[in-house]
Order: C-alpha cells, then sequence, then structure tokens
C-alpha cells in the first residue's frame, strides 16, 4: 500500500484550478494556430485573433481567461494500491477547489440546490467521478465547466438500426442547433455504447484527450476525421460568425452495449477550453 | 478592417447605420446584467416601480465578472448567453433599452422585438474575457448590491470591441454568417 495524504490531494486540486483557468492547455493553443491558417472568413479570423491575444494576457496578467470559471468537474483515478490518509478524499477535493476559487479571485458560479438556487460561494462542491484502477497511483483531471457548452449538450437513446448514420446525425444536429452559444470553435467529446450515464461520462472523458490525438483504434479514429468534416461544413464558424472552423478535434470514446442499445452522448467543450492532469 | 466608432448613449442615427457584420468600437457607459439582475429589474417593472437607473438610449452587458484582484477594478468579463435573457428583454426594450452586448442565439420573438424599438444586438467574443476587461476604464456600483457578483454595475468603456449581430434592418449574422460558408453535405 502507498499512503497518500489528504493535504497532498488538497494542495494539487488548488494548482490545477488555477493553472487550469489562467493558462490555455498547450495542445488547444497549437490548434487555434491552426485554425487561425486555416480559416477563411474574416469575421472568423477576426474571432481567433481575440483567443490567441486573450490567452497570452490572460497569462501573463493572471487573469481568468473567461469570467465563467465553471462548476469544478473532477475525474479521479485512484490505482488500488493507494491509501488515502488524514481524512475523506471527497473533502480534499473540495477544499482545493475552495483554496483555489479563494485566492485566485475565481468567480464563484455554484448553487446549493437546482431550484432553491443559493451561491454557495465558494465554488463548491465539484462534481467528482472516482474510478478504481490498477497501481499505486493516483491521477486527477480536472476542468473548470462553463454552463454555456454544457447547457447544449445532449444524450441521446438511438435505436441500433440507427448505426453511425444515426449517430453522426444526431451529433450533427447538437451542434447545428447550438450554434452560437457554446462559444465555438469547440473539442466534441462523444461517448457511444454502455448505459446512460456511462455514454454522459465517455463523453465528458473524450474532452480530456489532448487535440489532435487520435482515438487508438483506426475505425473509430476515421469516423473522427469523418464527423469533423461534416461539423466544419456547417459554416457555423468561430462564435458563431460564419466560417469553416467550428470545431476543433472530435473525440469519440466507445465501451461495449447491450444488445438492444445505442446511447450516444454528445459533450461539448467551448473555446476556453481548460483542463489540467496531475498524477500523485 | 474597418471599425465604426460608436457612442452610448446610442442615438437613433448612430443605430440606423449599423448592418450586420460590422466591427464597432463601444465608447461610454455599459450597464452588466445576468439573469438575477434582469429578473429584479423585469419584477419592478411588473410592479410599477421606479427603476433604480434609467434604460433610455443605454446597452447591457450581458456579465457577470471574476472578482477583481487587488489593484485592479475588475477581473475577467466577458459575454454570457443571450438566449438565456430572450425572457426578459421584451419588457426592458419597452423602457427605452436600446442594446445589448452578449453572444449567443436570441429567439425569433426577441429578435423580432429588437427591430419593432429600433435596438441592436452586439456579439462581444465569449472566452476572451481578460482581454475585454481591459476596455473597462472604471466601474461603479449601479443597482442591487445585495446580489453581490450579479449586482448591476456601470463600466465605463473605451472602444469596447464587438461585431452587429442583430440590426434593426432584418440582418441576424449568426442566420446569416454561417449560410455563406456553410458547404453541402452528401
Ligand atoms: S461557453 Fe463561452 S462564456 Fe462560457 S466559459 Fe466557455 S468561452 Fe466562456
Amino acid at each position: 500500500m502507498r499512503s497518500v495524504d489528504v493535504a497532498t490531494i488538497t494542495k494539487v486540486v488548488a494548482r490545477l484550478c488555477e493553472e487550469a483557468n489562467f493558462y490555455l492547455e498547450q495542445s488547444v493553443h497549437s490548434a487555434f494556430q491552426r485554425a487561425y491558417e486555416e480559416e477563411i472568413s474574416p469575421l472568423g479570423r477576426d474571432v481567433l485573433t481575440q483567443i490567441l491575444a486573450n490567452a497570452a494576457v490572460a497569462a501573463e496578467k493572471r487573469l481568468p481567461i473567461c469570467q465563467d470559471t465553471g462548476i469544478v468537474l473532477v475525474l479521479v483515478e485512484l490505482g488500488q494500491e493507494v491509501h488515502v490518509s488524514g481524512g475523506s478524499l471527497y473533502a480534499a477535493i473540495n477544499q482545493g477547489v475552495r483554496d483555489a476559487y479563494q485566492k485566485c479571485y475565481l468567480r464563484k458560479s455554484v448553487v446549493n440546490d437546482p431550484i432553491e438556487r443559493t451561491n454557495t460561494k465558494d465554488n463548491t462542491p465539484a462534481v467528482i467521478h472516482c474510478r478504481i484502477v490498477d497501481g499505486d497511483k493516483m491521477r486527477i483531471s480536472l476542468m473548470p465547466k462553463s454552463a454555456g457548452s454544457e447547457n447544449v449538450s445532449t444524450v441521446k437513446v438511438l435505436n441500433p438500426a440507427d448505426g453511425w448514420e444515426g449517430i453522426k446525425k444526431f451529433v450533427l444536429e447538437t451542434i447545428d442547433q447550438a450554434g452560437p452559444n457554446p462559444c465555438p470553435p469547440l473539442i466534441v467529446g462523444i461517448g457511444m455504447g454502455g448505459t446512460m450515464e456511462k455514454a454522459a461520462l465517455l463523453a465528458k472523458e473524450a474532452l480530456f484527450r489532448p487535440v489532435g490525438q487520435k482515438n487508438p483504434t483506426e475505425t473509430i479514429a476515421h469516423l473522427e476525421d469523418e464527423l469533423l468534416d461534416a461539423i466544419n461544413k456547417l459554416g457555423i464558424g468561430p462564435m458563431g460568425r460564419g466560417g469553416r472552423i467550428t470545431a476543433l478535434a472530435v473525440h469519440i470514446e466507445v465501451f461495449p452495449t447491450h444488445m438492444s442499445s445505442l446511447l450516444v452522448a454528445v459533450n461539448l467543450l467551448c473555446c476556453a477550453a481548460r483542463y489540467k492532469t496531475a498524477e500523485i | 478592417m474597418h471599425v465604426k466608432q460608436v457612442n452610448i448613449p446610442l442615438t437613433d442615427e448612430a443605430i440606423a447605420d449599423l448592418r450586420m457584420g460590422d466591427h464597432v468600437a463601444l465608447s461610454g457607459k455599459l450597464f452588466t446584467a445576468g439573469d438575477a439582475a434582469h429578473k429584479k429589474l423585469v419584477q419592478y417593472i411588473g410592479q410599477g416601480r421606479q427603476l433604480p437607473f434609467s434604460l433610455v438610449n443605454q446597452v447591457f452587458y450581458y456579465a457577470v465578472g471574476t472578482p477583481p484582484p487587488p489593484e485592479r477594478i475588475i477581473g475577467s468579463a466577458g459575454p454570457t448567453t443571450a438566449t438565456r435573457l430572450d425572457c426578459y428583454t421584451p419588457a426592458l426594450l419597452a423602457q427605452g433599452l436600446k442594446g445589448v452586448v452578449g453572444k449567443g442565439y436570441r429567439s425569433a420573438e426577441v429578435a423580432q422585438a429588437m427591430r419593432d424599438h429600433r435596438a441592436v444586438y452586439f456579439g462581444a467574443v465569449g472566452g476572451v474575457a481578460a482581454i475585454l476587461s481591459q476596455y473597462v476604464k472604471h466601474v461603479r456600483l449601479a443597482a442591487f448590491p445585495e446580489l453581490g457578483a450579479e449586482a448591476v454595475y456601470e463600466y465605463t468603456v473605451v472602444d469596447f470591441p464587438v461585431v452587429v449581430i442583430n440590426d434593426i434592418h432584418g440582418g441576424d449574422l449568426h442566420l446569416e454568417g454561417r449560410k455563406v460558408y456553410a458547404v453541402t453535405q452528401d
């Protein structure tokens, strides 16, 4: 057994919150530079220029990339040989969020209850998904998730007979209807298979894959390309002002499913694509 | 890139001159308003109470910024989704509001109400809140301090960069722009 103290976890979570909000992920930054080269729409290029300039200013002045500093989403992969010592894992993660959002002047956007809606004032609780894996390491992936892009994400129960064509149609409908609202250029996370919540979680996990990295299964990687091409033909463009770059990447994750089911989830990530990962 | 200089309060002539897709540099005062402030303003109107500030010829900025770090007047402050505020907008237009700065779709009903009231929808880029905050030169609490970060603040801006999304002549960049760049799919 390897022991990991909760104080270490709190510190790592606080650091990830801070870094995610101030520094655009490198693979995303490079993707925006490529997008700028490829975009043919002048209004689209203007948006991309602002996005790149903003990344530089945010990092230099330590200002949040976007004012919606999100509800914090945390994926934990906990090695089964790890013993979390000194307190509760979930409390330690929430303390890290609390510390960072206070210390770094990040916006507190979380409300206590979906109906009552009183601000919790420290941006907790985080949404935490914990998965037990082999080994003695702990991996924490964190994303300040915006409402703008979460609010237009979708889950659908398709008929297995609908197949890939049905999935493609559903994904394109999602992005077409979302239009400018999720602040494109987007990263499109897609989860296929499993059960309803499994598909949704796969779609979320897919967003963490560095832009430019394809699904290791060749057939799926091919579908990612096909879908990215179709999305960018919609013409929505940066901020929905018209253009050829509506998405930077499509990431698909799949899981076996019931012979009678075809679950699909589409989770969108806005141009303020903020996420960080650390291993303890 | 040609940029039209527009001052707030807006005039009818300035509004009439704006066309979908125009780059505009806004100077003057923007009032920030998010969901909570909108709800309160519309409640005031419903109760026939006098509003804490006049909306005549003014422009709303749909934004709730991050807390200001020490030695700065604001944190990051970019636009939020206009669609969520559609249900409140017609009542505010009736009070003389002439422009809004936000991002995302307006409903067909609100787009029509804006044309009827000769008001303009300006789009600011979402996700670039750090640079947008640099155009804000002065901040004053204008109304509803009890709403904290969601209170209405008066931002004095100079050359705040926006693009016209809905003009009063029927132009809607979110609907038209994509048609120009869409590629027919098989
Ligand atoms: S959806 Fe837009 S406004 Fe919201 S966090 Fe993302 S970039 Fe910012």
